[in-house]
């Protein structure tokens, strides 16, 4: 039966030199990245070329893609979070399009890793950090400090909103690596059924059938989950934006 | 059980390799610098892209649309405006003509009453006038009749005044008796 960790491995393409003993090399991963980097490109510059009053289907999803993400950001940070707006949309449009990629087979998904979500996510906790302390300065740190509590048991909601504060990071990329991790490997499980019955005779190709249609659902279900963890991690970024611009509430 | 195996593998990273065997991948700390870089570079290519050239684009398209869009709305709105005006001009043209009409049509009735009631009088007073000649000619037939009639009086008592005396009468007697019969 197939490996269905094989998918997620690291392959070296060319080293590009050595930092501190640590090697750095161009890898099948990078290669996705920049494909997905590329790929967003050509949606938003290639499918807008045309500049068409009445858009093109191309064109119609550059738009599309440009009206969802402020209006997720808009509706949740309102009009000064759109100084972020290309960051969030960078943001959204490099994990759609890295989970989406992924789905195809024999390809890498790069979200399927957790340095990178981390580097995600850490981007996201950094920017609210430095930002929501620049903008606001020490009131920023009320962030910790809810309205509306009794006094006795401020000291304990302080500690757990810092403790959760620090461990949005952690949440936010965790959720995005396990969600694509778990679902590749559970495709590849299934679809390493079909292989491993089929080659069992004709009762084997028979009982193929089965994994068979599960995997046919399962990536039903994987391109539903690629969208949706895209939309949780950005949603979740500008939720956590909003705190950066408006603490205290 | 894959978690263990990348840990222990992570453990032993002195083998500067790529990476690609042995251990869970995600977990292959040899690995984590060189996806960081790409990351970076990446990522920093993608928000320029995006940022610079991609948004601003799109930006301007939906800017453009929805400009083009209003401003189609506007000069749709301005012709409507403008239709309405002159619908409003044509309404209250029509009712000045009506008025004008009708204005007319009262002075001329006015006209033709006042000239008729003219007519009508001097035709009256030429009548009136015609009828008081008349009303004077038929007294003065009368008083000549009258004058006449005692002439002729006079004339048959005188002679029947000689038939019965035989005698001819005195003619200013007869006339003054006559005269005092027919007054009296």
């Amino acid at each position: 039966m197939a490996d269905p960790i094989h998918q997620f491995e690291i392959q070296k393409i060319f080293s590009l030199g050595h930092i501190g003993g640590q090697e750095i090399a161009f890898t099948n991963s990078s290669a996705y990245m920049f494909g997905a980097v590329a790929l967003v490109s050509a949606l938003m510059i290639g499918g807008t070329a045309g500049r068409h009053l009445i858009p093109t289907r191309i064109q119609s999803m550059a738009e599309l893609s440009y009206e969802f993400v402020a209006d997720t950001l808009r509706s949740s940070v309102g009009d000064e979070g759109m100084k972020f707006f290309p960051f969030v949309f960078s943001l959204f449009m490099f994990i759609l399009t890295a989970n989406l990629i992924g789905i195809v087979p024999y390809t890498f998904t790069v979200t399927s890793h957790l340095i990178v979500t981390l580097a995600l996510a850490l981007m996201v906790f950094l920017t609210v950090l430095l930002y929501g302390i620049y903008k606001n300065g020490f009131k920023f740190f009320k962030l910790f400090v809810p309205h509306g509590i009794p006094i006795y048991i401020m000291p304990l909601i302080m500690v757990i909103e810092v403790i959760s504060f620090l461990s949005r990071p952690v949440s936010h990329s965790v959720r995005l690596f396990a969600n694509m991790l778990a679902g590749h490997i559970t495709l590849k499980v299934f679809a390493g059924f079909v292989t491993s019955l089929s080659a069992l005779g004709a009762l084997g190709i028979f009982g193929a059938v089965l994994p068979l249609l599960m995997t046919t659902a399962l990536t039903g279900l994987e391109l539903l989950v690629a969208f949706l963890q895209a939309y949780v991690f950005t949603i979740l970024t500008c939720i956590y934006l909003n705190d950066a611009l408006h603490p205290g509430h | 059980m894959a978690q263990g195996q990348g840990k222990s593998s992570g453990s032993g990273q002195t083998t500067a390799d790529g990476g690609a065997k042995g251990g869970f991948p995600p977990f292959q700390k040899e690995t984590f610098a060189s996806q960081l870089v790409s990351f970076f570079i990446a990522f920093a290519l993608l928000y320029f892209i995006v940022s610079k050239i991609a948004l601003p684009r799109v930006g301007k398209l939906l800017g453009d649309r929805q400009g083009l869009i209003e401003s189609d709305l506007a000069q749709a709105q301005k012709f409507k405006d403008e239709s309405d005006a002159a619908l409003a001009a044509y309404e209250k043209e029509l009712a000045d003509a009506r008025a004008r009409a009708q204005a007319i049509g009262a002075e001329t009735r006015e006209k033709l009453a006042a000239q008729s009631e003219g007519e009508r009088k001097s035709l009256e007073d030429n009548l009136a006038a015609k009828l008081a000649e008349a009303e004077k000619t038929i007294a003065q037939t009368r008083q000549t009749a009258m004058g006449n009639v005692g002439a002729i009086a006079s004339e048959a008592a005188a002679a029947i005044v000689q038939r019965l005396t035989g005698a001819q009468p005195d003619a200013r007697a007869v006339e003054n008796a006559v005269n005092a019969s027919i007054k009296g």
